[in-house]
């Protein structure tokens, strides 16, 4: 197998990058941090990557609103390379901040046919770190294989899934594209705090209609190690975390 | 053009920032409010048309699906009846870090704007008058030190211009000035010293045959402040007729020289205490206190507090990557009736809102796990809380020496330079009335995380590249301080009209003792100086070449040519007079209460888990991100749903490696009133003890001291200071754990029309444990039914300062008293215990007691307990059920143990006080028996819920 290479994107308030990077490593890919400035000044070029990866963070500060300054400068400064790169049969991945940033720019749901959607305040109106269960609806995107429930950490302030009306939702579901709900253990849907910032239909996260682009809230990165979990002092807990499957999935579509 | 875009929630969609601020002006006692609208605001000026600014709302500010926007007109909030609006601007140069990212969007879609202002417009409706919602909008929606309120429409105006500064040589005359004189002048200029300090200073520039500048006089009155030198720890005391050279030697310092620890890096010389982690790398830590700036601006004081100490590990050795950051408060009681909140002060749950996201805004920008804590309630911190805020960092075992080089550069990276945090609040209302654009902010400073992380992260590269020599932070006395402690043994040259300023105006020795934020101080070999301008340029980070570093051992500093500052290194740093003060400290007479022994004490349980300082801090620690980096092992929070109270934190910082370092705290300021030696004595107990719980050793174990003391200058204050430093002795010799960095704060003290309040003299133990594998670490939690529990320690008649005491309003005498030989064995079977495999569940028993530790554990594991406590160690005269159970004597835990391997447990803690107490059971009842009777017997899932509500904000 040749190796796969994935450019973890940073930018000035990025701050899942090294995680994020480590999680594809683990995973067998070879992962490069380069910061947003090396693709603008072309020193550092897309098209040396099978997967790009936008990790958490608060880039810019989510000053304006959460992503939305890296989405613009992605779409104002580098929409040639990144729509070269979206089109070819590449791999995106957008995490919790890189999900807003996905949205933002337009990448997600990524057809004006879908609809519009956007990721707002929680309905807390707070920033929250806790664990959630996410229903996963398997195949339609190479990120994530099987249907199952998986349980990840959430941690922003405005994850809250929106759309512009409902045939946007019905749309999206109707194409397999909601690819993560927040739901109970059971993975039925519930309310606060399984759903923890009151996204409409719970999205956790979705893909476009490639499914090659995936955005998500949840952290795949955080739950990598058996210690990861919240109760593994309980014992129980599966050897490899639940996130690393979106890992060695995206690594396994390039074998 | 200047254009004025309001962007409000759709609203077809929640506004949760409107509904937050109904339910605080709720909060705050305004009536019959219907609803509530939030607006953002941007007042952008620039070259932009009409379409410019369209597109800047359409595509930059507003979201296109959830938001909706006007350009030069009100928005409309679509509220019916009649409407209260309010505004909230930033006052006149507080700096606004959301201009910055948005100059940034407009140039990225190709558009140039010159200015950005932000600003907050609140919408309300409802049935209350104009002049109650302006009384309670005002204090509930801003901060009037930092914002001003407009409740009529704004109309947009351009920035004031500032005329830029004219240089002008001011001498201080000091020559012809006797004691009054010098006296007023310290106390004029807000220099804090001290007469036997200005003679000193006199004296000095007397023989150079001059007068000293105004610069000379800040840089010394900066160097020689108490926050830089300690002078009360340094100083010599007499206590009680016995004299004390150097309270620091003799006490905290002399643990770590006579322990004489291998591991121990580099101890209390560097920005943070540095000790070995696993032989190619070093971990340091380090914990501040930013006590006044958050009395007066809970949000910006927490936030540039946290900002600062993350700055310290970043400037030890030659940078630390910062991997954990701690928070521990202490506030007044959030319910706090407001009429005992005395006049200038903030009510309590407004200071403890703003502190905590203060933390939470720049701890998670900053992409920092804050994993570990505690905050306590007592009334006397309503004018005075205590904000203290660590940060832990890594670096490679061959990073930690550094030393400027005669020749070398100065090289200032990040935040530019402004009035900030210049002399606090002691601008004349004079200069506030002057209409200048930026005379405000002094007293306050304002946190711009992101400006902070990419400085970390250009650091972290520049280190590894080998491009500087040394690196110190601009934290107290900014610049001053920062080239004066690099430059102590050389000497250094500056050009302070070279340093990059936020706005115009500034006197050359405001721009020499800015606190502004955000900043570190390099020295760069010449030839290195274009590898690092240009890898600061490559992501965005100003650096800028100020001056060098010289070998004449004099400081010199030059504003446009002009020779401002002239002084020898060594007057600067050994020329500080020693103070010399009185301490005394009498015991005070309390008496122990007598209470009626009583059948069942289920009721005291629960209002003990309903108290503020034990109750549950979910809603604080959910606010923090605690996993981002990936290294979380042990969360706040465990348990079978999550959110029970763990001991202690653990973090492996290192991706791919399992080897960790456990965090904890301990605190308790009420024993102070009984007993400030016993105080500290516990503090140093609950911070190791909380180590042990969660599996870790004493073995490379460092702890960190924090004191929060009142006026020193007053002999019974600094009496119950000596005290509390001479327990940090003689404890932590005997449990074997060096202290590596301290700080202390004193003069928490608030003048109230009827008296002083006083904050009881507080010492923060913070404890850092490497741990070999973080996959060996024991939460709190009850684990399996079946299993059995046992307590270990001897528990003593101890109910003295007690939250059971204090839920009755009693203090009591009966202090816990620590016997660290007797804690030292406990601590190390159970350790040996730990890491055999013996221990399913632990915790600490601290606030509250048997009863607490043990009601915890059954509902954060979600199972029961039915358990004996007769045969539980106990010392003296046999105890009473009430003291049983809520004693607070030190050195305890509560295990839980396999059925299979209690032989081997016990065969484990051979030699130490313990007892089989009882069993987990399956059911949901948590029942206690002693001498017979059940005193204890409740739903645990009814005590969780009362110990989740009380801080459920």
């Amino acid at each position: 197998m040749s190796e796969v290479n994935i450019l973890v994107l940073r930018a000035a308030g990025t701050n899942c990058d090294v995680e994020t990077a480590y999680a594809f490593e683990k995973a067998g890919a070879k992962a490069t941090l380069a910061h947003v400035n090396r693709l603008v000044d072309r020193s550092v070029s897309l098209d040396d990557f099978q997967g790009l990866a936008i990790p958490g963070g608060f880039t810019y500060g989510d000053d304006v609103s959460a992503g939305r300054i890296l989405a613009g400068e992605l779409k104002n400064r580098l929409a040639d390379a990144i729509a070269a790169f979206v089109e070819a049969d590449r791999l995106v991945i957008g995490i919790c901040n890189g999900f807003q940033v996905l949205v933002k720019m337009g990448l997600l749901p990524g057809d004006e046919s879908s609809g519009r959607v956007t990721l707002t305040n929680n309905d807390s109106n707070r920033y929250e770190d806790r664990w959630v269960h996410l229903k996963v609806d398997g195949g339609r995107t190479p990120f994530l294989a099987s249907d199952d429930v998986i349980y990840l950490p959430v941690a922003h302030g405005e994850g809250k899934f929106v759309v512009d009306d409902d045939a946007t939702l019905e749309s999206l579901e109707s194409n397999g594209r909601i690819v993560l709900r927040y739901c109970d253990e059971n993975g039925l849907d519930a309310p606060f705090p399984y759903n923890p910032n009151g996204s409409v239909g719970s999205v956790a996260g979705i893909c476009s209609a490639s499914g090659r682009v995936f955005g998500l809230m949840p952290h795949p990165e955080r739950n990598i190690e058996t210690w990861h979990h919240p109760r593994w002092t309980r014992g129980g807990s599966p050897a490899q975390g639940d996130g690393l499957r979106f890992f060695t999935n995206a690594v396994k579509y390039f074998s | 053009m200047i254009w004025r875009i309001e962007v409000a929630t759709n609203p077809a969609f929640t506004d949760a920032a409107g509904l937050a601020a109904v339910e605080d002006l709720a909060d705050a006692g305004l009536e019959n409010i219907s609803a509530g609208r939030f607006v953002r605001v941007f007042t952008i000026d620039g070259p932009l048309n009409a379409a410019d600014a369209e597109r800047i709302a359409s595509d930059l500010l507003a979201d296109p699906v959830s938001d909706i926007f006007s350009v030069n007109k009100p928005v409309d909030v679509a509220l019916t009846g009649s409407h209260f609006t309010v505004e909230v601007a930033k006052r006149p140069g507080v700096m606004d870090p959301v201009e910055a990212s948005t100059l940034k969007g407009v140039s990225d879609m190709g558009l140039a704007a010159d200015a950005v202002a932000t600003s907050r417009k609140y919408v309300f409706s409802g049935a209350f008058s104009h002049v109650a919602f302006e009384r309670v909008a005002a204090s509930v929606l801003s901060n009037e030190v930092i914002e001003e309120c407009h409740f009529a429409p704004v109309v947009p105006s351009a920035r004031a211009t500032i005329s830029p500064y004219k240089f002008a040589r001011v001498e201080v005359d000091l020559a012809s000035a006797g004691d009054d004189e010098l006296l007023a002048l310290s106390k004029d200029k807000g220099l804090s010293l001290n007469l036997a300090e200005m003679h000193a200073i006199r004296d000095y520039f007397a023989a150079a045959r001059r007068n000293p500048t105004d610069v000379e006089l800040e840089t010394i009155a900066q160097t020689w402040s108490e926050h830089c030198v300690h002078k009360t720890f340094r100083g010599i005391i007499d206590y009680n007729g016995e004299i004390i050279d150097n309270l620091l030697a003799s006490t905290v310092a002399r643990v770590t020289k006579e322990l004489n620890r291998p591991w121990c890096v580099s101890v209390f010389k560097d920005n943070s205490g540095v000790i070995d982690f696993d032989g190619k790398n070093c971990v340091c830590f380090k914990v501040e206190t930013h006590n006044h700036p958050s009395a007066v601006e809970p949000y910006g004081g927490a936030e540039t507090g946290i900002g600062g100490v993350i700055r310290d590990p970043l400037g030890t050795g030659l940078g630390a990557k910062p991997v954990a950051n701690t928070d521990v408060f202490c506030f007044a009681p959030p319910d706090m009736p407001a009429e005992k909140v005395p006049h200038g002060c903030l009510p309590p749950k407004r200071v403890m809102k703003g502190v905590v996201s203060g933390v939470r805004d720049y701890g998670n920008r900053m992409g920092i796990p804050t994993v570990n804590g505690a905050i306590v309630f007592d009334e006397r911190f309503v004018g005075n809380p205590l904000v203290y805020c660590g940060n832990v960092g890594i670096m490679p075992r061959d990073k930690v020496e550094k030393a400027a080089l005669p020749g070398d550069l100065v090289v200032v990276i990040g935040g530019r330079t402004g009035r900030d945090g210049i002399h606090g609040a002691t601008l004349s209302s004079a200069e506030l009335e002057t209409g200048s654009d930026v005379v405000w902010s002094g007293a306050v400073q304002i946190g711009n995380p992101i400006t902070e992380k990419k400085m970390v992260d250009i650091i972290l590269q520049a280190r590894d590249l080998g491009l500087y020599t040394a690196i110190t932070d601009c934290g107290a006395g900014g610049l001053s301080s920062a080239v004066g402690e690099m430059g102590a043994e050389i000497g250094a040259e500056v050009r302070l009209d070279k340093i990059p300023l936020k706005y115009q105006g500034l006197a050359p020795w405001e721009i020499w003792c800015s606190e502004a934020q955000e900043r570190m101080v390099v020295s760069v070999p010449p030839e290195k100086l274009d590898d690092l301008l240009a890898l600061c340029a490559s992501e965005n980070v100003e650096a800028t070449d100020i001056g060098v570093f010289t070998d004449d051992k004099r400081l010199r500093l030059f504003f446009e040519d002009h020779l401002v500052a002239d002084i020898e290194m060594n007057f600067l740093h050994d020329g500080v007079p020693r103070l010399e003060r009185k301490a005394a400290w009498m015991p005070p007479s309390l008496v122990e209460p007598v209470l009626a022994p009583k059948s069942d004490y289920t009721d005291d349980l629960f209002a003990v888990l309903s108290s503020p300082t034990v109750a549950s801090k979910e809603w604080v620690i959910r606010q923090y991100d605690h996993e981002v980096q990936g290294g979380s092992a042990v969360k706040p929070l465990v348990g079978v749903d999550n959110d029970g109270p763990s001991d202690a934190a653990i973090v492996a910082p290192l991706r791919g490696s399992n080897r960790g370092i456990i965090l904890s705290c301990g605190i308790n300021p009420r024993y102070s009133d009984i007993d400030p030696y016993h105080m500290a004595a516990n503090a140093i107990d609950e911070a190791l003890r909380q180590i042990i719980a969660v599996g870790g050793s004493l073995e490379r174990t460092a702890i960190l001291d924090n004191f929060c003391w009142g006026n020193t200058d007053k002999p019974d204050r600094l009496g119950g200071l000596v005290r509390a430093a001479r327990a940090c002795y003689d404890m932590a010799v005997v449990y074997g754990t060096p202290f590596i960095s301290g700080k202390d704060s004193l003069n928490n003290e608030f003048q109230t029309d009827s008296g002083t309040v006083v904050i009881p003299g507080t010492l923060l133990i913070s404890a850092m444990s490497v741990m070999a594998d973080v996959s060996k670490a024991i939460t709190m939690d009850l684990k399996t039914p079946g299993n059995r529990l046992y307590a270990v320690g001897t528990t003593k008649d101890e109910l003295g300062g007690s939250e059971l005491y204090a839920v009755n309003s009693l203090l009591g005498a009966n202090v816990p008293i620590v016997d660290p030989l007797a804690a030292k064995a406990i601590f190390d079977a159970l350790s040996s215990a730990a890491a055999a495999g013996l221990v399913r569940s632990c915790h600490d028993v601290s606030d509250g007691g048997l009863a607490v530790a043990i009601a915890e554990m059954a509902f954060a594991g979600g199972l029961g307990v039915d358990a004996a406590l007769d045969a539980i160690p106990v010392k003296g005269k046999p105890l009473d059920a009430r003291k049983v159970l809520f004693s607070q004597s030190p050195s305890r835990f509560v295990v839980e143990v396999e059925s299979a391997k209690t032989k081997d447990f016990e065969a484990a803690l051979a030699g130490v006080p313990f007892a089989f107490i009882g069993s987990v059971t399956s059911g949901d009842r948590l029942t206690l028996n002693y001498e017979h009777e059940q005193v204890i017997d409740a739903d645990i899932f009814k005590l969780k819920a009362a110990w989740k509500a009380v801080l459920a904000f």
